[in-house]
């Protein structure tokens, strides 16, 4: 059980046995004004609640409870590590996307008693003190949890909340079931009109003078006299979050953490992107591990075996006859 | 940490050539190989046939390594093109060999006789 309000206890306590050390008795003693305003901000700062099961204390246990249909788990940070295909048992090609969970923690888990909602900040991949900037250090130093390259916070429900410094690895999820994958696409820079909008454009020939790939109009005349705002123009393409919906997980191999999806992912090869249970084609609740995958402690991970979808019965092929 | 996930690919690339290899024996495949296939067409509904050939193309690409044969059918000169590990090619046998000097005998497509003298 992860003490949730360790580093606010201990400086509560710090700040007591300063006031004690400073403070004698400001009604008898004459101290300087300054003195005396320093002890009565200590006093302030002291003045909280005696009990620790009041504010921010909550315990979080990390054990699996039962999911209601309500209920909403974290997502996870994956690194886009590339595209493949496979045969599947029926022999139709399937097209991968491999997605690596590099080393996910929850790094802050965010309450409604201190910040009004239930969410919970997960971190990927590593990072050196040197590399980060000294609030992202105090951040990490703060909550106790190793350095991260990448944070994103993910809303909850009460009951998902997961203690401080859990790890979430590939068996989050289940073969078969369905994600929605958001990321950051691939940059395409500057483009015209026909790439970014997808505009017909004009005319290949038949007299058409140097504009076969132009916008065409942009309004009418003087009324209303302007084009309108958001006009579709040729401008900066790509690097925008898009999230891809109803991705099939084909794969899960939980020695090194890893998820073949089908399908196109937004982004680029090393890019991370953020994977979340999908909202419409909802999964099994039974069968997902709820609040995430407890892994037993005598479990080797190295040893785990991949596990694939259960794909249907009857031949695909056969079937459409 | 570009070069752990290109590895990684690699990898698992490598794994999966190696699982199917394991499994099924695929012979060494050459541009000018005679062989003959059996593969299985599961839009055909299944049937298995038998395609006889030369390889004209190999192209090598860990699991996706694909391989372009062309034969002489009914007249008509057919070239088809196939994945290497695929599951659907159920057997794979070398007749014979022939000396090319070139990957790609793509010229054999503008030679209808040399096919035939070769």
């Amino acid at each position: 059980m992860q003490s949730f309000g360790a580093a606010a206890s201990v400086s509560r306590s710090l700040m007591r046995r300063v006031a004690q050390v400073f403070c004698t008795d400001p009604r008898s003693s004459p101290h300087s004004s300054s003195s005396l305003y320093f002890v009565a901000q200590l006093r302030k700062l002291c003045a909280m609640p005696e009990n620790d099961d009041a504010v921010g204390n909550r315990i979080i246990e990390a054990k699996p409870r039962i999911m209601n249909p309500s209920s909403k788990r974290t997502g996870v940070i994956a690194v886009k590590c590339g595209m493949t295909g496979v045969w599947d048992e029926w022999g139709a090609r399937i097209p991968i996307t491999i997605l690596w969970l590099d080393d996910n923690i929850v790094c802050q888990v965010k309450t409604p008693e201190k910040e009004g909602f239930c969410a919970l900040q997960v971190g990927c991949g590593q990072k050196k003190e040197k590399h980060l900037t000294v609030p992202e250090v105090g951040h990490f130093r703060a909550q106790g949890v190793p350095m991260k390259r990448k944070l994103r916070e993910f809303p909850v429900t009460e009951d998902a909340l997961l203690p401080l410094g859990t790890s979430i690895g590939a068996r989050h999820f289940l073969p078969g079931q369905y994600v929605d994958v958001t990321g950051i696409t691939k940059g395409k820079g500057f483009q015209g009109v026909m790439k970014r909008w997808n505009f017909k454009g004009g005319k290949a020939s038949h007299g058409a003078s140097k504009s076969h790939r132009s916008m065409g109009s942009t309004g009418q005349r003087d009324a209303p006299g302007k084009v309108f705002k958001g006009k579709k123009m040729p401008g900066h393409m790509g690097v925008e979050q898009r999230t891809v919906k109803n991705v099939w997980v084909y794969k899960i191999d939980p020695a090194r953490n890893l998820l073949w999806v089908k399908g196109q992912i937004p982004g680029a090869t090393g890019n991370f992107v953020f994977i979340k249970d999908s909202v419409f084609k909802k999964p099994d609740i039974s069968q997902l591990p709820f609040p995430t995958h407890f892994a037993p402690e005598d479990e080797d991970p190295a040893e785990l075996e991949p596990l694939v979808a259960i794909l249907s019965d009857t031949d695909p092929f056969m079937a459409a006859e | 940490m570009f070069y752990l996930i290109s590895a990684l690919l690699q990898i698992i690339d490598r794994e999966a050539v190696e699982e199917v290899r394991s499994n099924r024996e695929i012979p060494e495949i050459k541009p000018g190989y005679d062989i003959q296939l059996k593969v299985e067409v599961p839009e055909n509904k299944r049937r298995i046939s038998t395609i006889k050939g030369t390889v004209i193309a190999k192209r090598n690409a860990g699991l996706q390594s694909t391989f372009r044969i062309r034969r002489h059918e009914a007249g008509v000169c057919i070239e088809s093109l196939f994945p290497l590990y695929s599951p659907n090619i159920k057997e794979m046998k070398v007749l014979g060999k022939r000396r090319v000097r070139k990957a790609k005998l793509y010229y054999l497509r503008d030679r209808m006789n040399a096919l035939k003298k070769q």
